[in-house]
């Protein structure tokens, strides 16, 4: 277990005090401090961590929580910024001397224009919320992480958050116009527009994946697509990784970037079929879901394009969906996997590097060899498009010891992640999770330029501490 | 600048920098200099060029990767990525027409985040930085990001040195996101259209299903000048495979009949033609002319290109209507920042005096601009990278 750094005693010692100050900044119904109804704020998408948090404060505007800032810059009081608490990474773990600032009542439409493709949202909007805001003309939002019913868009900022259909439209970060942020000291700035490359340093950039350590949104700017004529994917089995992995080479090397190619191992196949019943074949070892968009005649030739790359490594099977229920059961796997494998394991841990993707094979075998040292099963789901590997490890949370050993095991695959070419975390965020992590990654003189821009943000370093940094030695 | 400013490794950026920062004496930072004449002048009695800094040093066209040390020119990294049968997502433009000749380095690209009409479609270039090296204002060499195209790990510190004019550390390699270069293209032009018909068209196209990647519209002077035929044109691209391009376009035709008589220009017309608003050059700018890129809400384009017009300025528009080109003499300056609105504006190229002494770029709020400084400290403790550049006394 990560260790956190103390709670303030004097912030504790003045917690009626400080309970009773934040109660004049929000409405009566916005503060939370009693023992029963913190119980939810404990913990979030990574339940293993629990902080029970000093008070929670559900503001309603961004002036509100601009006054709640500006209270807890002003006392010496931490602060987590908290969407809908669906991180993986225990980006949103309380510590005992902090206020939870929730944005979930926060959940308002602002703005939709159709003719700049922009529409605007408070941060508790959830990521689902803005796609069925402007399906009806057609368009949607982009970036879809499996978590898309419940995340938040003030979170999916602070994370970067990715999805299955990265490939082509790109993570949260790509698809980010503005942003209205609140300073730990209170001040409220707007960062871009409905306009594209605001002049001056990238603020939006630099706020997005900075996991709620440098301000806090409230208001998002985003980017709306027409949606494509259609979309149709299509299933390719093979008898090994390696020649899966070959498969998907063939694929990008020839010029087709599919809209989203996600790959599973054998026991992500087996997990998913049993919960998603989307006819995934159980003989195979590696299974490839491949989605192309256009029309029907482009989808066709796309389809025929791609089965011929296919062919010379002998796919087991090759099933083009027929259906638009087909094409959604097949996602529906997937997009379940991480709930699969819940089924079948009474808990798990979900990873989340990023290797590149020609050395998936040799990833995949290391990974197996571990899971046999540790005594732990492990499926894989990876985005092989892009290089997003998430190995789900399976243990039991009762049993002792299992849930060090899952947490080693994770901590293991991640620097095998990093020694071949790629990254700690590729969607999830760093969190309480990786942070011990990141000098596997960066040098000590990296981290502390990084930092430094913590600092240059939050001098006292309030906003959501003991996340993504190694605590000072 | 003279050759000792221009190290044929990355310790030799560092040892300069560690040198000007030991000395506490500014450093002029560019790479082969293309842009030197944008933004605010810099005062320096010191240069470093990363002009020597050159090849390829990893190419995965499978994986969709490139890394490039910072001088390598546009024409030499998109001749590599030819071979690989693939491109330069965001198009940037080629300034030469605005500047006077030269090549430009991936490195000032890259640190100045231009980026051409394929932006409006698939992201600026920041968008496609996956990794970078940078050597900061103490000499310390900072790796961001990496080489695979999905990773939050830690603040995102490749978004913050790309754009940044070489005002927070000097970038020594980029690793790009790259995509196959499309099959085929073509465009569909419209003619005569106004400024507000010609952008609702641009709009219509670009919420159509079916993939724009470029949405143009030049006023008849402008389009004059790189296009046959007469009046004011309005251009939607679509690139994609050959069988796509004829079904998309014959698509778009439909979309856009009710603006107006349409026609399809094939793909080598469409390419020159992208090419020419690439570069800006249906801008007519003649000597002592300033020129300004505009950057507002699609729909505002039509009403900014007005108001620029109506101040004896000229201009086109991009990305939907939502960039502006803008040439004129110096003093619209303050009729182009009021165009701009609440969108943005950059001063590309202007009379030495005057980009000493105006915003070249919108001020930032207070708040803001006190962030600024403290980041700015924080990578440039010194104040030795570019001073001046972006903001005075900065």
């Amino acid at each position: 277990m990560i260790a956190q750094p103390a709670p303030k005693q004097d912030v504790m010692a003045r917690r009626d005090e400080i309970v009773a100050a934040l109660g004049k900044l929000v409405s009566p119904t916005g503060l939370i401090h009693e023992a029963l109804r913190l119980k939810p704020y404990e913990t979030d998408g990574l339940p293993a961590y629990r902080q029970t948090p000093l008070a929670v404060v559900l503001p309603e505007t961004t002036e509100q929580v601009a006054a709640v800032l500006r209270y807890c810059s002003q006392n010496g009081v931490r602060v987590i910024p908290r969407g809908a608490g669906t991180s993986l990474a225990g980006g949103a773990l309380p510590m005992a001397d902090s206020v939870v600032v929730g944005l979930m009542r926060m959940n308002r439409i602002l703005d939709i224009e159709y003719a700049d493709r922009v529409a605007t949202v408070q941060a508790g909007v959830t990521n689902i919320g803005i796609t069925q805001a402007v399906a009806g003309q057609g368009f949607f939002y982009a970036p879809d992480p499996s978590s898309q019913l419940a995340c938040m868009i003030g979170g999916n900022v602070g994370m970067n958050s990715g999805g299955a259909h990265c490939l082509k439209y790109g993570v949260t970060a790509n698809n980010l116009l503005g942003l209205r942020i609140v300073t730990i000291e209170g001040e409220i700035i707007d960062l871009g527009g409905a306009h594209l490359d605001a002049a001056g340093y990238d603020w939006l950039g630099l706020m997005t994946g900075s996991e709620g350590m440098l301000a806090m949104v409230t208001e998002v700017t985003v980017r709306i697509l027409r949606a494509p004529e259609g979309a149709r994917a299509m299933l390719v089995a093979f008898d090994a990784n390696e020649t899966a992995g070959r498969a998907v080479d063939a694929i990008i090397s020839s010029g087709i970037i599919p809209v989203a190619l996600e790959y599973m191992d054998r026991p992500a196949i087996h997990a998913c079929e049993a919960f998603a019943h989307a006819n995934y074949p159980l003989d195979a070892e590696a299974l490839l879901i491949i989605e192309v968009e256009g029309s029907v005649a482009e989808q066709d030739d796309l389809l025929a394009r791609i089965a011929a790359l296919c062919q010379p490594f002998a796919p087991l099977s090759l099933r083009v969906s027929q259906s638009a229920e087909e094409s959604l059961a097949i996602w529906k796997g997937r997009k379940g996997a991480f709930g699969a494998v819940g089924r079948i394991s009474p808990d798990y841990l979900c990873m989340d590097g990023t290797i590149p993707t020609g050395q998936l094979p040799f990833v995949l075998r290391r990974i197996g060899e571990m899971s046999d040292d540790y005594g732990l099963k492990v499926a894989n789901i990876f985005h092989a498009g892009d290089g997003n590997l998430h190995p789900l490890i399976m243990f039991d949370a009762n049993l002792d010891g299992d849930f060090a050993r899952a947490e080693k095991f994770g901590a293991d695959i991640l620097r095998l992640c990093v020694e071949v070419g790629g990254c700690l975390t590729g969607e999830h965020g760093v969190g309480v999770e990786k942070r011990d992590l990141m000098p596997v990654q960066f040098t000590a003189i990296e981290l502390d330029q990084q930092r430094r821009i913590k600092s240059a943000f939050d001098a006292e370093w309030l906003l959501n501490p003991g996340k993504v940094f190694p605590l000072a030695a | 600048m003279p050759d000792e400013g221009a190290p044929a490794d990355e310790a030799g950026v560092a040892s300069v920098i560690r040198a000007a920062h030991d000395a506490n004496e500014p450093l002029l930072v560019g790479g082969r200099g293309t842009k030197a004449g944008m933004l605010r002048p810099v005062q320096a009695a010191r240069s470093l060029s990363t002009r020597a800094l050159t090849g390829v040093t990893l190419y995965a066209p499978q994986e969709l990767i490139v890394s490039v040390r910072a001088g390598t020119t546009v024409p030499d990294l998109e001749a590599k990525l030819a071979e690989g049968n693939q491109w330069l997502i965001s198009e940037p433009p080629d300034l030469s027409g605005i500047f006077g000749p030269g090549v430009a380095t991936i490195g000032g690209v890259v640190a100045t985040n231009l980026s051409g009409p394929r932006r409006v479609a698939w992201g600026a270039t920041r968008d496609h930085v996956m990794g970078l090296r940078a050597v900061n204002g103490a000499g310390e060499l900072l790796r961001c990001g990496g080489r695979v195209l999905k990773n939050v790990t830690g603040l995102d510190m490749c978004k913050l040195l790309t754009g940044s004019h070489g005002t927070l550390g000097v970038i020594t390699e980029v690793t790009l996101k790259v995509l196959p270069r499309s099959e085929s293209s073509g465009s569909v032009l419209l003619r005569g259209l106004d400024p507000v018909h010609g952008v609702a068209a641009l709009a219509a196209a670009l919420g159509s299903p079916y993939g724009v990647s470029g949405a143009a519209y030049l006023p008849g002077d402008a389009a004059a000048r790189v296009l046959p035929g007469q009046g004011s044109a309005a251009l939607v691209r679509i690139e994609d495979f050959a069988l796509s391009v004829t079904y998309r376009l014959d698509q778009l035709l439909a979309v856009l009949a009710p603006f107006g008589t349409c026609t399809l220009m094939d793909d080598a017309d469409s390419k020159a033609a992208w090419i020419a608003i690439r570069d800006a050059a249906p801008l007519r700018v003649d000597d002592g002319d300033a020129v300004w890129r505009v950057s507002v809400r699609p729909s505002a384009g039509p009403a900014a290109l007005a108001a620029i017009e109506a101040a004896g300025g000229r201009g086109y528009l991009d990305w939907g209507g939502g960039l502006v080109w803008v040439a004129g003499a110096p003093g619209l300056h303050d009729a182009v920042r009021h165009a701009a609105g609440t969108g943005t504006f950059m001063l590309l190229r202007a009379p030495e005096p005057m980009r000493a002494a105006i915003d070249v770029i919108p001020p930032e709020s207070p708040a803001l601009a006190a962030i600024t400084r403290r980041v700015k400290a924080a990578m440039d403790p010194r104040g030795i990278l570019n001073p001046g550049r972006l903001y005075a006394g900065l």
